[in-house]
């Protein structure tokens, strides 16, 4: 049975296109075919992140209103022939999305791919509401600071009631919390939020914590997901958190500061 | 015959007269003010925005004509409509008050069957009668068993019982007491309908408001000592009481 992911937060800058691309290119890596949409029509970044914005000829809104077909839309992705893309449209605004359109779309991905997940704009408004409202499980990104928990507390309630699955009074959306741009001595500092403040506030599965890290921007820049470099701690925690998705039991990582004493001492990358 | 049942067929009857019981809350006014009204008026659906929309409401103008303040209806009316709620009848009026009511295509009521409105005043002295009137309509108790997120709203007609936590930004409503089990972070606003018996318990207070019968505090009046406890709210003499629930004797 496929699985709808929706990543979402309520807050915008907090990495959920970083993690859209990170977890979609871990599922297919791990030999489940995955499609990622994009749901920011209008501010399209995920083919950016995935390194296929020269490749995009059609784009969600055109399959929606019928233009191209889902196939001629759907880019491969270059590093993984088990993971497609299918972008935004840059051209026009959420309105072009319709939740009928949306569902007809899910539905017809659903009899090919294992996981389709779905990069949901900030905000509450349409373009998020369509990226959550057919999903079975949720990766709720936020940042160790108030604002970003409240937001993701209040997309939280929304998942918990104006979803499909709410609507029709299923099983609710499975909910887990991905806690990114983590600095544990800042934490030590007093400037950020533990693992555990965030925690109390929203009582959620705690899917992983993605420490702050160079790499993320690095693998933005060059069109990789970071989950590819395997040797950065931020594409390590990605891979943890696919691997924990998938039923796997990994001890959390990067939550304390652990630097090493010779690290401290010339400082780290 | 059977010609007969071509001719005229059978149409099921289109409407039925049925009897039915609402509850309506009564705006009860002892002031001809209209300017003190209003913004009284206006302090109360604050704290209940969404509870307070598009709300009908039946005027009762009886105590204030008995003090000789004859209140101008359509004035009042207006005053009303502007502030988001729907007036729906007057009861107690004089005939000049009556007339302009129907004018406003607003019903007249008798004031027999509403002695309710004195009886709940009086409710502080007398053993727990007025709420027969709240618990016949319904008494059942609203469970919930999820947490509460910002931007949520629970009502419950009775009481309200919540064993998870209850986040900032969420509102929490209910005409009888209020339960949670857990962490109270937002809104909590008990004896909505006017019981002032209604009671707040909860495990861990740290909420932005709560409000008793419309008298309420917000998180910065609340004392240190009644943060982050198991306390329980209760109104006396018109103000709000905050006390461990664990009483220490």
């Amino acid at each position: 049975m496929a699985r709808i992911i929706v990543v979402t937060s309520g807050k915008g800058g907090v990495g959920k296109t970083t993690t859209s691309a990170a977890i979609a290119m871990g599922l297919a890596k791990k030999g489940h075919k995955t499609a990622v949409i994009d749901f920011d029509v209008g501010l399209r970044n995920l083919d950016l992140i995935m390194g296929c914005e020269r490749r995009v000829v059609y784009d969600f809104v055109n399959v929606i209103n019928g233009e191209a077909t889902l196939n001629q839309a759907l880019i491969r992705d270059k590093n993984c022939n088990l993971l497609y893309i299918l972008p935004a449209s840059q051209t026009r605004d959420k309105d072009a999305l319709s939740q009928e359109g949306v569902g007809k779309i899910l539905d017809e991905l659903k009899k090919d791919f294992k996981y389709i997940v779905c990069d949901s704009p900030a905000g509450i408004e349409k373009g998020a509401h369509l990226a959550m409202y057919f999903a079975d499980d949720a990766f709720v990104v936020t940042n160790p600071e108030v604002s970003s928990v409240r937001d993701s507390d209040r997309m939280l309630g929304i998942l918990a009631s104006k979803s499909r699955r709410a609507e029709q009074n299923e099983e609710p959306i499975k909910e887990y919390l991905l806690l990114s741009r983590y600095a544990p001595d800042r934490v030590k500092l007093g400037e950020m939020l533990s693992v555990d403040d965030v925690q109390d506030i929203l009582s959620l599965h705690l899917l992983g914590v993605i420490p702050e890290s160079k790499s993320v921007l690095n693998a933005s820049n060059s069109g990789t997901p970071v989950i590819l470099d395997e040797k950065s701690d931020a594409g390590q925690a990605y891979a943890d958190i696919v691997a924990r998705y998938l039923g796997e039991n990994r001890p959390h990582r990067f939550i304390d500061d652990k630097k090493g004493f010779f690290r401290k001492l010339f400082g780290s990358k | 015959m059977s010609t007969d049942s071509q001719k005229m067929p059978y149409t099921p009857p289109a409407l039925e007269f049925k009897s039915s019981t609402f509850s309506v809350p009564v705006l009860v006014l002892s002031s001809d003010d209209l300017l003190i009204i209003e913004q009284q008026l206006q302090e109360k659906v604050d704290l209940a925005p969404e509870f307070f929309k598009n709300s009908p409401l039946v005027l009762d103008v009886q105590a204030l004509n008995k003090q000789g303040y004859a209140i101008d209806i359509a004035a009042l009316t207006e005053l009303i409509r502007k502030i988001g709620l729907l007036p729906i009848g007057i009861r107690g009026g004089n005939a000049q008050q009556n007339r302009q009511a129907l004018e406003l295509l607003m019903p007249v009521y008798s004031i027999r069957s509403g002695g309710v409105t004195e009886e709940t005043q009086k409710q502080k002295t007398v053993t727990p009668e007025p709420n027969t009137e709240l618990d016949s309509d319904v008494t059942a108790t609203t469970l919930i068993t999820q947490p509460i997120r910002s931007g949520q709203r629970i009502y419950a007609k009775g009481d309200l019982v919540i064993t998870a936590q209850v986040s900032a930004g969420a509102e929490i409503m209910a005409e009888g007491n209020i339960h949670v089990y857990n962490t109270l972070r937002g809104r909590a606003l008990a004896g909505v309908q006017g019981n002032t018996d209604a009671r707040i318990f909860c495990f861990d207070l740290q909420a932005e408001l709560i409000s008793i019968a419309g008298n309420y505090k917000v998180s910065e009046d609340l004392d240190e000592s009644v943060r982050n406890k198991p306390v329980q709210i209760y109104l006396q003499d018109q103000a709000l009481i905050i006390k461990d629930i664990v009483q220490h004797h």
